[in-house]
């Protein structure tokens, strides 16, 4: 009775929260001019949100194994695709996404754009299949199609690699945003960061962190679209920035021509002692670089990422609990919606804070200025200070160059309020986006590997008689598990070894990709031939990237597929091996040629039972 | 050809015009990017117009479009999906 009152009301009780909390962002603005200090009100913007999401995931909790796994299939399309969004978009999307385009420019953009388009590989090849198949999880489709546990074991190893790459990131960024905002030290903000995350998902499964979700998606593009609109009004570059930046845009190249494009030598850099991390402006904002290697360059990482979103199981996942195949279909198409919204944002954010410190003419620029007077300035101080920026006076004239402002990717977003001059009251609003963007992505993998493991491995393969009480007890002990050990890891400061966020995509589609595909889309695909593909194909993926990576061997890249890109190898070989071991082995049986054919109708019931 | 067989065939076209349109946004586009950047949008260089919005909404839009045809052929057929199957 509560349930269909409860989704019947979303828009209203999502209207109020969202209302509450702009009411919430107004008090802390009045308490800033009353004099409240600017921690305090870091403090409170933290503090406030997360006590809000672990109250609603403690609404959430749940008894039911359909809710747990899939929030009872019943999240309205709209709702879903925020859910999605935020699911989606990680502490890196928000806090990381503006810094590299600051730095990197069109160059970096390619992440735009394969961290849209797979979407659309996403609607048109797996989500609404996936849907009609009813599964729990991502491995329970490929153990169920290909049949045999061999096969799930498989899929439950690649989605365990490829999640796990993503979280730890996921868990730092929740720790670094604590630590600052609350005032503690990192170690102590992961594990605060943690008991958050699992506040928000143990005792509701799939079904809190859905609703958990939508709340987050609501701070972070708040957090993320005041700024920008305020910047952009404020210095009268146009009411709405996305559509009225060119002349900046134009303005900047300029700016790059007066100061001149130059990359620093590592050898410089290292006797400068510039912190780990840090950059310097060397790549065109809006210039194409020439030659068709470029080109290649920027089509083969959109392509890894593109393909790499549709495969990766904790967003596979959200298209599970849609109430209907067509509902999985539009709930997509909202998503990439949502998500747009954040995306077409982040260039914007980036073309108006390098403009605050790149044009001389503007009261906030500090490039071709005096050092001396530069060090004097407030944020530039305490941002040194923290290691997050550096000045290093390569040609000793005392004049600040391009070439010689350094800072560290992350701080663009964080730092451009203060650059600019608002009020602390937004910064304390980044911070808390920052978190919520960062805890629902956490909170989506997390779920993504618990639920794997405990529907996977233990129920279907270790005890299937488990009672759902048992089955939902062990399910909540390896969310705990998990986590802490991520958090684990992140608390040792060693992610910079685990790479980068792109890895996760380039293990899922190195694994994961065509047996998915092909599994719907090919009859004639056979357990032997999806088990060959699984394995070589992350193990060759795995082996070139070891071989790529400069950290590792340190090769020479192969036509430019370096170790941000070695899902294309992974997935040709897995597409390879998959084809030509399916047609060596027999054709499927006809039960299982038959429910592909199911599969590919829309209507009528899923494949799986309601309970399974 | 039976009716399923029929949807079938339906629903792959569908989606190739989808993973076609798909392809020249998300790729035909930035292979020509150095030359297409010299012309303009909104005062904005065309290449980089693109990948900060362009090709994104064009995605969006390709996706609710999809979705609806493929709701109609879904209809036509008589498959049509309904909630609580």
């Amino acid at each position: 009775m509560f349930k269909g009152k409860f989704i019947d009301n979303l828009p209203k009780i999502y209207g109020t929260y969202t209302g509450g909390f702009l009411i919430f962002i107004i008090l802390m603005a009045i308490a800033e001019q009353a004099g409240m200090e600017a921690k305090t009100i870091g403090i409170m913007f933290v503090a406030f949100t997360v006590a809000i999401y672990a109250f609603i995931g403690w609404l959430s909790r749940t008894v039911q194994v359909d809710a747990y796994y899939v929030a009872g299939r019943s999240v309205p399309t709209v709702f879903n695709g925020m859910a999605t969004a935020a699911d989606w978009m990680s502490g890196a999307s928000f806090v990381a996404m503006a810094g590299g385009i600051y730095f990197g420019g069109y160059t970096y953009m390619a992440f735009l754009v394969g961290w849209t388009g797979g979407y659309i590989l996403v609607s048109s090849l797996l989500a609404p299949y996936l849907r009609k198949f009813g599964c729990y999880t991502v491995p329970d489709f490929i153990g169920t199609r290909y049949g045999g546990n061999l096969a799930r074991f498989c899929a439950v190893v690649v989605l365990t690699l490829a999640s796990f790459t993503y979280v730890t990131a996921q868990i730092n960024a929740t720790g670094t945003i604590a630590a600052r905002a609350l005032g503690i030290p990192f170690e102590l903000g992961v594990w605060v960061g943690l008991v958050s995350i699992l506040l928000c998902s143990m005792l509701g499964g799939m079904r809190a962190v859905t609703w958990t979700q939508v709340a987050q998606y609501i701070v972070l593009i708040t957090a993320y679209l005041i700024p920008i609109f305020w910047i952009s009004n404020r210095g009268g570059y146009g009411f709405f920035p996305h559509l009225m930046l060119g002349e900046e845009v134009a303005r900047l190249g300029e700016l790059e021509a007066q100061f001149g494009l130059v990359k620093n030598a590592a050898a410089d850099i290292k006797a400068a002692g510039v912190p780990g991390g840090l950059k310097s402006i060397s790549l065109p904002h809006s210039g194409v670089p020439a030659g068709g290697m470029a080109a290649w360059k920027f089509i083969s990482l959109a392509l890894c990422m593109m393909v790499g979103t549709a495969s990766l199981p904790h967003i596979l996942m959200r298209y599970f609990t849609t109430p209907s195949v067509k509902a999985a279909r539009k709930s997509v198409a909202w998503s990439l919606f949502f998500i747009f919204l954040l995306y077409s944002s982040a260039p914007m954010l980036a073309t108006l804070s390098k403009l605050q410190l790149m044009d001389p003419t503007l009261p906030t620029g500090i490039i071709g200025k005096e050092i001396s007077a530069v060090m004097a300035i407030d944020w530039v101080s305490a941002w040194t200070a923290q290691k997050q920026a550096f000045i290093a006076d390569f040609n000793g004239d005392g004049i600040l160059q391009l070439n010689e402002w350094f800072m560290r990717g992350d701080v663009v977003v964080l730092s451009t309020p203060e650059v600019a001059g608002l009020p602390y009251v937004i910064s304390g609003l980044v911070a808390a986006g920052g978190m919520a963007a960062a805890m629902s992505t956490a909170d989506g993998l997390v779920l993504a590997i618990a639920n794997a493991l405990s529907h996977d491995i233990y129920f279907k393969m270790i005890d299937p008689k488990a009672d759902v009480r048992k089955r939902l007890i062990v399910a909540r002990a390896l969310l705990v598990v998990i986590g802490g050990f991520g958090a684990y890891i992140a608390s040792m400061r060693i992610t910079s070894i685990l790479g980068a966020v792109a890895w996760a995509f380039d293990f899922a589609m190195s694994g994961l990709f065509f047996p998915l595909v092909l599994g719907v889309w090919w009859k004639r695909a056979t357990r032997q031939g999806a088990i060959a593909g699984m394995i070589t194909g992350l193990g060759a993926g795995t082996a070139y990237l070891i071989y790529v990576y400069p950290k590792f061997m340190g090769n020479p890249a192969w036509m430019g597929i370096d170790h941000l890109r070695f899902g294309i190898i992974g997935a040709s070989v897995c597409l390879v091996v998959m084809v030509v071991v399916s047609l060596m082995t027999p054709e499927p049986d006809s039960a299982t040629q038959k429910m592909v054919d199911e599969l590919r109708v829309p209507s009528g019931k899923t494949i799986l039972g309601k309970q399974h | 050809m039976s009716n399923r067989e029929k949807h079938w065939e339906k629903t792959k076209g569908q989606m190739i015009v989808t993973l076609a349109l798909w392809f020249f946004f998300g790729y035909v586009i930035f292979m020509f990017g150095e030359s297409i950047n010299s012309a303009s949008f909104l005062g904005y260089p065309l290449a980089y117009y693109m990948c900060a919005q362009g090709s994104l909404l064009a995605f969006v839009v390709i996706l609710f479009w999809s979705a609806n045809k493929q709701e109609k052929i879904d209809d036509e057929f008589g498959f049509t999906s309904r909630e609580d199957e």
